[in-house]
């Protein structure tokens, strides 16, 4: 076979794996075809790989084959941890793909410096900078919501300056070496800057914001991968680069409009700093609290019962208590529904995922848009771990941090129950006045075990 | 500006309409697992870093365009392997009773 006539087999080859990505995001619009869409994409990823091994270029096979056994040796662990550490599982992937942007765009740079034109250049250093930028922003954020680093924002005076000069720093090399492509001791230093800029990036955004957080990387990591396509005039890594890019974009677009804020805000706001000092001015209010059995009496009495679940729930592991306590509420004919809010939990879709591996049907699942009307005729709202969206001040108080931010509407049913350790604010140090409300009651314990006792008097019940 | 540069534009441009047109359509549901699976797809870039290392033309372009191969395919694998375990987990109260 004629090495032009071999070039276009593998341009097919690619050509049928862009059609796989795509029916493969297309299946995934339900949870009846989404294994399809796995499946599509992995024939689609098979096949470019497969061909890629016979193009004619790869003139040994050593320095390939053990990078990929090394690659499945590390994936397939990846790929088999527990549903609550796939945000982190989630961050780590993203940094691992911008680290794999940015060495080959690095490798590119070393590969052609004498021939690099500056346009060239010019694709590279950016393309190297956002992927270097998102790698250790990314590890940051895995570190956090490993909690090997602290969740709570991290902060100090004249942060945003620093980390934007580092930014102009970064940018500014890169000017640099379009001007002179050849100047190779600036290219190395341009990485480093960038990679430092990564860090400051993500180091003062806290837990809460980390649903965001995750999806702007996300983004960043796709349009590197579809920027090392135009450096390398690859269509497969143009189209799968858009794509993912796209996808972290849009998965922003949502978080950010769930809590109503911008993306500079999120990326620059410092979250959690002000607050603190407004949650200290709240005067003493009485809150009613009730023990399990009280609880347990009044959830077996009501006929519809929304539960709320929230990062809280994913920290207590009480997902498999949830679960007992919905088989046993439906068991008595109540009619139990959860309500999902788009930025409960770590990343997007944190909570379904926990909810659906403790095998609570997915048609139980209901969006933030879809059940908000529905509070009304609600009997028990029953709120586990989740706190600032519930909050009704997001409606009503201008003065809030979090006034405008879209949220459940669980003060407008006929009794509210919060299971939660104590009075202390949440994460980002904002009052609650739902738990001051004359229809709620407070249970105060750890969400498991709370969420046991009440199973176990509801058991003792009939 | 290079012709490449153009006719890349193009398809990027193009791929992102499709992107943004399919993937409003995922439900909530399933944002986690579209973000792992994108996370696969995206790992894409290995075909790139397999030329890389494969051409072997210095000591150094061999030992990142290697590193890079690592790196993507544990995200192709990891991230096929989590998005089906994860997509299993999913069934309709239906489903779960029969």
């Amino acid at each position: 076979m004629s090495e032009l006539a071999l070039q276009q087999y593998l341009d097919f080859a690619y050509i049928a794996a862009v059609v796989l990505f795509i029916l493969s995001l297309r299946f995934l619009s339900s949870p009846t075809t989404a294994r399809m869409g796995v499946l599509a994409g992995e024939i689609g990823a098979a096949l470019a790989v497969v061909a890629t091994l016979f193009n004619p270029e790869v003139a040994q096979y050593k320095w390939v084959l053990i990078p990929l056994i090394i690659g499945a040796g590390v994936g397939i662990p990846l790929g088999m941890v527990h549903m609550t550490a796939v945000p982190q599982r989630t961050a780590l992937s993203h940094a691992f793909g911008a680290l794999s942007a940015a060495m080959i765009g690095i490798a590119e740079y070393y590969v052609g410096t004498r021939s690099v034109t500056r346009f060239q250049m010019g694709e590279i250093a950016l393309e190297v900078i956002i992927g270097s930028l998102t790698f250790t922003g990314s590890l940051i954020a895995a570190g956090k919501l490993q909690e090997i680093l602290p969740q709570r924002p991290i902060v100090y005076r004249g942060q945003n300056i620093v980390s934007l000069s580092v930014l102009a720093a970064a940018l500014g090399l890169a000017v640099a070496l379009v001007v002179n492509p050849s100047n190779t001791l600036l290219f190395p230093i341009m990485v480093i800057v960038a990679l430092i800029f990564g860090m400051l990036l993500v180091t003062p955004i806290g837990g809460a914001d980390m649903p965001t957080v995750i999806s702007l990387l996300n983004s960043y990591a796709g349009f590197s991968a579809a920027l090392l396509g135009f450096v390398l005039n690859s269509k497969v890594l143009v189209v799968a680069g858009a794509l993912d890019g796209s996808s972290g974009f849009i998965l922003s677009v949502i978080m950010c409009k769930a809590m109503n804020r911008s993306f500079t805000n999120v990326m620059f706001g410092a979250f959690g700093q002000v607050q603190a000092s407004a949650a200290a001015a709240q005067e003493e209010r009485v809150v009613r609290s009730a023990n399990a059995e009280e609880a347990a009496a009044i959830l077996s009495a009501a006929n519809k019962v929304v539960i709320v679940p929230g990062y809280g729930m994913a920290v207590a592991q009480a997902q498999h208590k949830v679960r007992e306590l919905y088989d046993s509420l439906t068991k008595k004919g109540v009619d139990v529904r959860f309500a999902i809010h788009p930025v409960a939990g770590r990343m997007p879709g944190h909570m379904n995922v926990l909810l659906a591996e403790a095998d609570i049907p997915y048609d139980r699942l209901i969006e933030m848009d879809e059940i908000n009307g529905d509070f009304p005729q609600t009997d028990v709202a029953l709120i586990i771990g989740a706190n600032d969206v519930t909050n009704p001040a997001a409606r009503t108080d201008q003065s809030s941090p979090i006034f405008g931010m879209p949220i459940l509407d669980v003060d407008k049913a006929h009794s509210v129950m919060v299971i939660k350790r104590s009075m202390n604010p949440g994460f980002a140090g904002i009052d609650n006045p739902l738990y001051y409300l004359d229809q709620t009651l407070m249970l105060f314990g750890d969400a498991k075990q709370f969420v046991g006792a009440i199973v176990r008097e509801l058991g003792g019940g009939h | 500006m290079p012709a490449d540069f153009i006719s890349n534009l193009y398809v990027f441009i193009l791929a992102g309409f499709v992107g943004f047109e399919v993937i409003k359509r995922v439900s909530p549901l399933l944002h986690t697992p579209l973000m792992s699976l994108t996370n696969a797809l995206d790992a894409i870039v290995v075909v790139a870093a397999i030329i890389i290392a494969g051409r072997h033309e210095t000591r150094l372009t061999t030992i990142l365009g290697a590193i890079a191969v690592a790196a993507s395919f544990s995200n192709m694998v990891g991230g096929f392997v989590i998005t089906d375990r994860m997509l299993r987990m999913f069934k309709s109260g239906r489903s779960k009773q029969s």
